[in-house]
């Protein structure tokens, strides 16, 4: 027999493995009506893992170029065993992990989770936002396909607005002044080399934030604790968190699972530059409420507007000295429960409004 | 008493077991997903390998078999135009898989890796390789030499 505990002790002399036991048997997470919203981080990391995972099998297929890319995607989805189920799963995943980063940083909004002293967790989540969002234009790109393709023209040329370096910011995207076979391999480039390693490094900061600084409790249970109406109630992180956690992956791989079994994500026809663009065509669903948007006001104002605005979002927490004193702000509630409708509306007015 | 499973056993059993169905459902796809479907392709055994007047006597030249590179060579003295007087094999060595190549000084098939030598029947002469190269037949057709697989 194995002497267990030998090799535990072994191990222990090594790595400290009491410290690590100590550590997560003291780690609990607060519990009380509105704790449902915390297993949305822990949604969107597993999601992210789902997508590493995934994307790494695609990569035993998929060739990176403008001759090969559509047939290897092609290849992947009716000739290796299960690369219908790996693409989709990739595909499905991706928008539900948007979607899930989404609901995870208004719902931090809201609950004001942001407040002192949880300024950097919020402004690190919002970047991986972005990130989340370059994710999502750069792998759109990569079966290359029609639609892929004109979204990518249309996406790319918002470069030019930027001041002073526009036309090099397009070059640079683009990797020339066209869409072309260079601009697949260099999306290729960053979504599966720059932007992984940008957001691992990111989602480590941001973990790590979480980990020193805890799960913030919402403002007006603070207030129900302070004044004595509540107890200040918690759980074990292991394993009653944790199986939780575990519980709705699970859910979710199923979800997943049965929509890409279902409904194998679309391959749609080969890229063909000659081809005009189809009536009704939009980006990806998370970019459509700024596309829409762009009908209304002119482009200028439209492509600053949404920039000032990003920033002034990130920037909020710092602003927010009532829910840093512990009281409810009506305000900010107001503003997040806008923005959120803004981005709903806009986002159904786009799929449902005909085309002009 | 009866001797029952405890409940808390139980669901731990139906829990460890939900684990296993889970892992064996997550990894079957992926380990299928992971070995290449075979090329429809690759069943080719017969390659137009040269022209007739590419090589002259003892001369080696190395041509893509398949997937794979394999030499075709002249015997020293032989006739360009007899398909007897030609020989293939695979280019593939034996031992590490380098490229092996005709040495026209020894009129033999030589590795360079491991300094493995061949004589023209593919048999080793010295070196480390463990076994023979696979010879190919070669037949003329109008211009072309073409090789064929002993296997097909």
């Amino acid at each position: 027999m194995v002497d267990k505990k030998k090799i535990y002790n072994w191990f222990d002399e090594r790595v400290d493995l009491k410290n690590i036991e100590k550590f997560l048997e003291h780690k609990t997470v607060p519990y009380h009506k509105h704790s449902i919203w915390y297993y949305l981080g822990g949604m969107s990391l597993f999601l992210f893992v789902l997508q590493v995972l995934t994307g790494i099998l695609l990569l035993l297929y998929y060739k990176p170029t403008a001759e090969s890319a559509y047939e290897s995607v092609q290849y992947i989805m009716t000739e290796v065993p299960f690369g219908w189920l790996v693409r989709s799963i990739h595909s499905y995943a991706a928008n539900l992990f948007i979607g899930m980063v989404f609901v995870h940083m208004f719902s931090v909004f809201l609950m004001k989770a942001y407040r002192r002293p949880r300024e950097l967790t919020w402004v690190s989540g919002a970047f991986l936002l972005f990130l989340a969002m370059g994710f999502g234009f750069s792998g759109y790109l990569l079966p290359w396909n029609q639609l892929a393709y004109l979204a990518t023209n249309v996406g790319t040329n918002f470069a030019t607005m930027v001041p002073f370096i526009g036309e090099w910011l397009l070059e640079f995207l683009r990797g020339g002044k066209e869409v072309t076979g260079a601009t697949l391999t260099r999306f290729f480039g960053f979504h599966v080399a720059v932007l992984p390693g940008i957001t691992t490094l990111l989602l480590a900061i941001h973990v790590l934030f979480v980990q020193r600084l805890g799960m913030s409790v919402p403002v007006s249970i603070e207030r129900q604790i302070k004044q004595g109406k509540a107890k200040r109630l918690s759980i074990p992180f292991v394993p009653n968190y944790l199986y939780r956690d575990m519980l709705g992956w699970v859910l979710a791989m199923g979800v997943i699972v049965l929509l890409s079994s279902l409904f194998p994500w679309e391959l749609g026809d080969k890229a063909d530059i000659l081809k005009p663009a189809p009536p009704h065509i939009r980006p990806e669903w998370f970019f459509v409420f700024m596309y829409q948007t762009l009908k209304y006001v002119p482009k200028v104002i439209g492509v600053f507007g949404f920039a000032i605005a990003g920033l002034i979002w990130i920037l909020l927490p710092f602003f927010d000295k009532k829910s840093n004193r512990g009281e409810p702000n009506r305000l900010y509630t107001i503003i997040g429960v806008f923005v959120i409708a803004y981005i709903i509306i806009l986002t159904i007015i786009g799929y449902v409004a005909p085309g002009e | 008493m009866d001797e029952k499973i405890p409940r808390r056993d139980a669901i731990n059993y139906l829990l460890g077991a939900g684990l296993v169905a889970l892992g064996g459902a997550t990894l079957y796809p992926v380990i299928r997903y992971m070995i290449p479907p075979k090329a429809s392709g690759s069943g080719t055994a017969s390659v137009s390998a040269a022209k007739v007047g590419d090589l002259k006597p003892n001369e080696g030249l190395i041509f893509k078999f398949g997937d794979a590179p394999a030499i075709l060579v002249l015997r020293p003295g032989g006739d360009p135009y007899t398909a007897s007087d030609y020989v293939a094999m695979t280019a593939v060595c034996t031992h590490l898989n380098c490229t092996v190549q005709y040495r026209t000084d020894l009129k033999e098939i030589w590795c360079a890796c491991h300094n493995g030598h061949f004589d023209l029947q593919g048999r080793v002469m010295s070196g480390p390789p463990p076994a023979p190269l696979d010879m190919y037949r070669v037949a003329i057709k109008g211009n072309e030499i073409f090789v064929t697989s002993e296997k097909a």
